[in-house]
């Protein structure tokens, strides 16, 4: 197949755009990041020090900031830290969030590839309406819902099915329901294209040769979306690790995740650079695994050949 | 009718209609398959034998009528409880799964030993050569080589019919004609009943026994090549079957052992009867390869025409003339090159006579 070529001073420009811009708005502030996880602690005035000895001039790497991380200063063992649990805690609730998503997602993007073609826009567009209200917004209108005032409960007490509100508002029910229900388009987008993209024909090639329904769905269809699937996991994965908001605002006080333990470090403690030792440990539990995936596997977007 | 299930009754529909909201896909269509044969439908894009194939494979249900397998009704049956299996036409492997895993896929939905299905697929790799590109994955093969994945993976469960959609389309002009008697080879010495589905009347002509001609969702016709290109019983079979000219007029000789009928050209002699009476409307439909041409007069009684050459194609290994009548009618016809100045000498506006044998025409009805 004949590849398009574009003229090299085009080439340059469609590729060297997006290149600055990375550059500039993601590589910069990480090394600005980087450089401040390894200096001293400043003052109210100036929130950390610089990175070489004002008196000697030398270079002054403070491993400390890292260290604290995993090994706490109060007698504990390695890896007993408050760090340490939020980390885990944050990567358990965004596989919780991104298996729900995915469970739930799943049936509907299938739905949608299946559905007739003329009908795909405008089931389409209702995934993606809830975009056009704030985030925040929506946010709370689940307050709205889950509280032990709100919609929900009060639906329950009329109906009888209980006689007492049940807390469901600030607890790990509510936080998930929230980043399942905010992240769900990023799972269905990926995968319904994906899955409109599928030959039919190998469905039925599976029924014919003996294959029933659920057979042909488990043993080709799904084999064949693992690219879709992939995708979306991670566009759910990536971004709930660091979530801030909806915990904050959905989830209970005694499960803090690492957003929040980095947003207290940088406001309360004013530890910059604790807060960027913890941002980059977190960008590495999330890169690294990531890395070594695409290397055994090459390109998910190529891994159904 | 013959008792069902009989050896010449081994795939029967029975007034087999599929209508999709208003529009007839298939109208009515009574076919007998006999066991072991290649059965081809042949047709135009939109003619019905698709939506006919896709009723046998069981991915669509029919409308109304019955498809009899030895006798049993299998119309309701999903396409994973029949025992047919389909070649589809651009094969539809799966791309996940390399050659072995997809000639063992249906093999494994028995439930088989694995020691059976390592056997089978071995021989099927066998029958159609493959067996080095077990580990390969389809889109590491040519197109004849998943053409003859395809085909392995559909016969490796032994189907008692085998189903095949445009079974060379996805090739080129050059690999299919040698592809075409593979085919036929290996479907052959497999045994299985065979139906396949095409446009193309050459493909049809060359690995069926026997040929459906279908238009707008009937069969017109179903008879050996010889049978349909000799005798086509309408005017759609003999135009659609080759090439054919085609003289109209009316009925003015009618005895049992031949007739005629006078055209517009004269009147043209046939050596067959006809039911009919006479001065009905008819056409005769005689092949160009079965016309003579020469500047001579020759002595023949019948069927002896003058005209114009008003265009002459060269194809190599025969030549094509149009020659035009006094009263406009053009008419094909074909000479074969068999000694390399034998036609040369009749050109571009050459007064010609041109004649046939009155075994050459056929009188279609219609």
């Amino acid at each position: 197949m004949a590849k398009l070529k574009l003229t090299l001073p085009g080439r340059r420009f469609v590729i060297g755009v997006p290149s600055v811009w990375l550059v500039v708005f993601f590589m910069l502030p990480f090394l600005i990041l980087l450089y401040i996880s390894f200096v001293d602690m400043g003052n109210d005035i100036s929130p950390f020090k610089p990175i070489w000895d004002s008196e000697t001039g030398l270079l002054k790497l403070k491993y400390e900031n890292y260290y604290s991380i995993f090994q706490s200063s109060d007698g504990g063992g390695l890896f007993q830290t408050i760090y340490i649990e939020a980390y885990v805690r944050s990567i358990w609730y965004a596989l919780c969030t991104a298996v729900l998503c995915l469970v739930m997602g799943y049936p509907f993007s299938y739905f949608i590839a299946r559905s007739a073609p003329s009908l795909r826009p405008a089931l389409l567009m209702m995934v993606m309406l809830p975009f056009w209200t704030s985030f925040l917004l929506r946010v709370y209108a689940w307050k709205g819902i889950l509280a032990d005032q709100g919609v929900l409960n009060q639906t329950l007490l009329a109906l009888g099915l209980i006689t007492e509100p049940i807390q469901m508002l600030y607890t790990d029910v509510s936080m998930l329901v929230g980043m399942t229900y905010v992240y769900l388009p990023f799972m269905v987008l990926p995968l319904y294209a994906n899955l409109v993209k599928m030959d039919i024909r190998l469905l039925e090639a599976a029924y014919d040769l003996g294959a029933s329904p659920f057979k042909a769905f488990w043993l080709v269809t799904v084999p064949l979306s693992k690219a879709g699937i992939i995708a979306g996991f991670m566009l759910v994965f990536i971004p709930c690790v660091g979530e801030f908001v909806i915990p904050s605002l959905l989830g209970g006080p005694e499960n803090i995740m690492i957003g929040r333990v980095v947003w207290d470090e940088m406001f309360t403690s004013n530890n910059w650079p604790r807060a960027s030792a913890l941002a980059v440990v977190m960008i590495g539990l999330i890169v690294v695994p990531l890395a070594v995936y695409y290397h055994f596997t090459g390109d998910p977007a190529e891994a159904r050949h | 009718m013959a008792e069902a299930g009989s050896r010449d009754n081994y795939l029967v529909t029975e007034k087999l209609v599929k209508r999709f909201d208003e529009a007839v896909a298939v109208d009515e269509v009574n076919l007998s398959i006999k066991q072991g044969e290649i059965f081809a439908l042949l047709g135009s894009s939109g003619c019905g034998k698709s939506t006919l194939l896709r009723m046998l494979a069981g991915f669509e249900t029919p409308t109304s009528g019955r498809i009899l397998l030895s006798g049993q009704d299998v119309a309701r049956l999903a396409p994973y409880e029949r025992p047919f299996n389909m070649m589809f036409q651009s094969y539809a492997l799966f791309p996940h799964l390399d050659i072995w895993e997809n000639i063992a896929f249906g093999l494994k939905r028995e439930g088989l030993p694995r020691s059976d299905i390592q056997q089978r697929v071995g021989e099927m790799l066998d029958l159609v050569q493959l067996t080095p590109y077990a580990k390969r994955k389809p889109h590491q093969l040519s197109g004849g080589q998943q053409q003859r994945v395809a085909l392995a993976r559909s016969l490796a469960k032994k189907p008692k019919v085998l189903l095949l959609d445009e079974p060379l389309g996805a090739l080129d002009k050059k690999l299919r004609e040698q592809t075409q008697f593979e085919l036929v080879n290996i479907i052959e010495k497999v045994g299985v009943t065979c139906v396949m589905v095409t446009h193309d009347q050459e493909e049809a002509m060359t690995m069926a026994g026997r040929i459906a001609v279908m238009s707008k969702g009937r069969v017109l016709q179903v008879g050996s090549p010889e049978e349909v290109y000799e005798h086509p019983s309408s005017r759609f079979v003999a135009d659609f079957i080759g090439n054919v000219n085609l003289f109209d007029g009316r009925l003015s000789i009618d005895q049992p052992d031949h007739c005629a009928v006078a055209t517009s050209m004269g009147e043209i002699h046939v050596s067959h009867g006809v039911s009919g009476a006479l001065n009905m409307p008819s056409a005769i439909a005689v092949r160009p390869e079965k016309i003579e041409i020469n500047r001579e007069r020759p002595t023949a009684d019948h069927n002896v025409f003058a005209g114009k050459v008003k265009e002459i194609a060269y194809f190599g290994s025969y030549n094509t003339f149009i020659v035009q009548t006094e009263d406009g009618k053009r008419v094909k016809i074909t000479e074969a090159n068999t000694s390399r100045h034998e036609l040369s000498h009749i050109t571009w506006e050459d007064d010609v006579f041109f004649w046939w044998s009155d075994s050459a025409g056929v009188v279609l009805r219609d």
